[in-house]
């Protein structure tokens, strides 16, 4: 029956290939019950604050079950407004510049669809997050994938970016911090990249979802740059600087004619997001942020233990300058990816993902999720150097 | 500040191995600091976190909170008092309090009577104690920064998520 249902499915879902991330998974699934340490999540392992969580059970007590406006409720778009102004240098209206949405993803699918024509061309930096490909497929655009490398700390070049530029090309997407390198632009990146932009005139959206978690130096927002505001679809949200993925909820800010074009697609797709997570969400910007500051630091402590112990267990792996991935090489040991992966789950029974899953460029990688306390870390780490040193043998 | 006392002011339980991972230093390192802790007086010691409703942790099954009411001593004010009231084994804390008393005792006892015992033959017969009043602990619910019933399960995330 089901060979013959597929007739049904559309061609170009069809051809989408299944994420690379969900074979892996499958996989450690197999091993359930088996003490497996798991660097393979996309998450961070704290629980949301229970102020925010209170406030999400409050608001259900007081009866908050209702739809709210397509753009979000005003209260939580004007705090956005003030936290994005205060933390990002950039200014937007509450009225008309700001959208809640379920998660950044839903905003990034609700940019796709609502600027992508079929055919125009998307530059984005690879390895990326799983999504970015296939959302534009999904719009039948096409994808154009700039690599990023470790001998850069995997940030973005103005120079890739031109090597990588076609004909067609409309926008550039951008996710810095990035999952799954960690890895981010400084200003004068970001000034070379804004540069390029403008003579192009490409619009960009920026998913700066791991921005708060930036431990060496501070992150700047390339809508802040001089001339990119109007240009810059901003993409935000709750899930890791205030450990709320479960809530799904996220924003993005922009001119007002960009934000309308992607509420038309929201109000008629989604309507609104969850009542109850805008209000979780709302308490979390105007008292989380002492929270997000203790995780930051537990982080940063964690990434400095994960890329000491790679680097001497002969996994080369730059810091990562932001969020909560080592992207360490498993090519100083003579493995691939995969094998690496692969070898590591079934023999010493920890979890990280390929860095193929990412993309092409991630060959030779593998990212470690260092959102994880440091016992199993050190654990993990013991396994992996015990997996490394067999391997030579 | 001290790295190994950054990281005992977060409360984790780490080992000393462990810790040295984490701040990475030598164990040695490691050592070397907490004795300086120590030394200076910041560092008192090790306690378990332990769930003292359970009939395995029974060793001291009674607690209970004293307020009590001094007459300052001339030239000790309350401090020679209290010092003199916290050698006591069965004394786990005791707090100077602002407010309608002097010093918040917590006791521990292995029963009712000689938690009682304590109360009515060293406490109050303690030169300078004008009065007591004794709450017992009923319930825990949180210990030491620790949930009694665990409560913040994980075990059902995803172990591989994009």
């Amino acid at each position: 029956m089901s060979t013959t249902s597929n007739r049904w499915v559309a061609s170009h879902v069809a051809s989408l290939p299944r994420s690379g991330i969900r074979d892996f998974f499958e996989l450690v699934a197999k091993m359930k019950g088996q003490d497996v340490i798991s660097l393979g999540v996309g998450e961070p392992d704290f629980v949301t604050p229970w102020h925010v969580r209170k406030a999400a059970i409050t608001a259900l007590e007081e009866g908050k079950t209702y739809y709210t406006s397509n753009l979000g409720m005003i209260e939580l778009r004007r705090a956005v407004s003030t936290y994005v102004t205060a933390h990002f240098g950039v200014d937007y209206r509450p009225d008309d510049q700001v959208i809640i949405t379920v998660g950044v993803s839903e905003a990034l699918d609700l940019c796709f669809r609502a600027f992508c024509n079929p055919g125009d061309k998307v530059m984005y930096h690879q390895p990326c997050y799983v999504s970015y490909h296939p959302s534009i497929s999904l719009v039948h655009g096409e994808g154009i994938a700039v690599p990023t490398y470790a001998k850069d700390n995997f940030a973005l070049t103005a120079e890739a970016l031109r090597a990588a530029w076609v004909p067609g090309c409309k926008i550039l997407m951008l996710n810095l911090p990035c999952n799954p390198t960690g890895g981010t632009c400084d200003r004068v990146q970001l000034e070379a990249i804004a540069q390029f932009c403008r003579e192009k005139d490409l619009l960009v959206l920026s998913d700066e979802i791991y921005s708060e978690l930036t431990f060496d130096g501070t992150h700047t927002s390339i809508a802040s740059l001089p001339g990119m505001a109007e240009r810059t679809i901003f993409l935000h949200g709750f899930s890791k600087a205030f450990a709320m993925t479960g809530w799904r909820i996220g924003y993005a800010c922009g001119p007002a004619p960009l934000i309308d074009a992607m509420m038309k697609v929201h109000q008629y797709s989604m309507m609104c997001a969850s009542i109850i997570a805008q209000e979780a969400a709302l308490e979390a910007l105007n008292n989380g942020w002492e929270n997000v500051c203790q995780m930051r630091d537990q982080y940063h402590k964690r990434r400095d233990l994960v890329v000491r112990r790679f680097n001497e267990i002969g996994l080369t792996c730059h810091s990562p300058r932001g969020s909560f991935y080592a992207f360490p090489s498993t090519q100083g040991i003579g493995m691939t990816e995969k094998d690496f992966a692969v070898g590591l789950l079934k023999e010493e029974k920890v979890a990280v993902v390929p860095g193929t899953a990412f993309g092409t460029n991630g060959t030779g990688h593998v990212r470690a999720c260092f959102a994880t306390g440091y016992e199993q870390l050190i654990v993990a780490c013991d396994r992996i150097a015990r997996f490394v040193e067999g391997a030579k043998r | 500040m001290n790295p190994v006392l950054k990281l005992l002011l977060e409360g984790g339980s780490l080992t000393t191995a462990q810790m040295a991972q984490v701040v990475g230093l030598s164990e040695a390192e490691v050592q070397q600091h907490l004795e300086q802790l120590k030394k200076d007086k910041i560092f008192l010691g090790w306690r378990p976190v332990l769930d003292l409703s359970r009939e395995e942790a029974a060793g001291a099954a009674v607690r209970a909170v004293i307020e009590v009411k001094l007459t300052p001593e001339r030239g000790g004010g309350f401090n020679r008092l209290a010092e003199r009231l916290a050698k006591f084994d069965e004394v786990e804390s005791c707090y100077l309090m602002s407010g309608g008393y002097d010093l918040l005792v917590f006791v521990n006892a292995p029963t009712l009577q000689k938690a009682a015992a304590f109360v009515s033959e060293k406490l109050s017969t303690l030169g300078g104690v004008l009065s007591t009043s004794t709450h017992f602990l009923l319930r825990s619910y949180k210990e030491g920064g620790f949930l009694v019933d665990g409560g913040e399960g994980s075990s059902d995330r995803l172990n591989v998520s994009p």
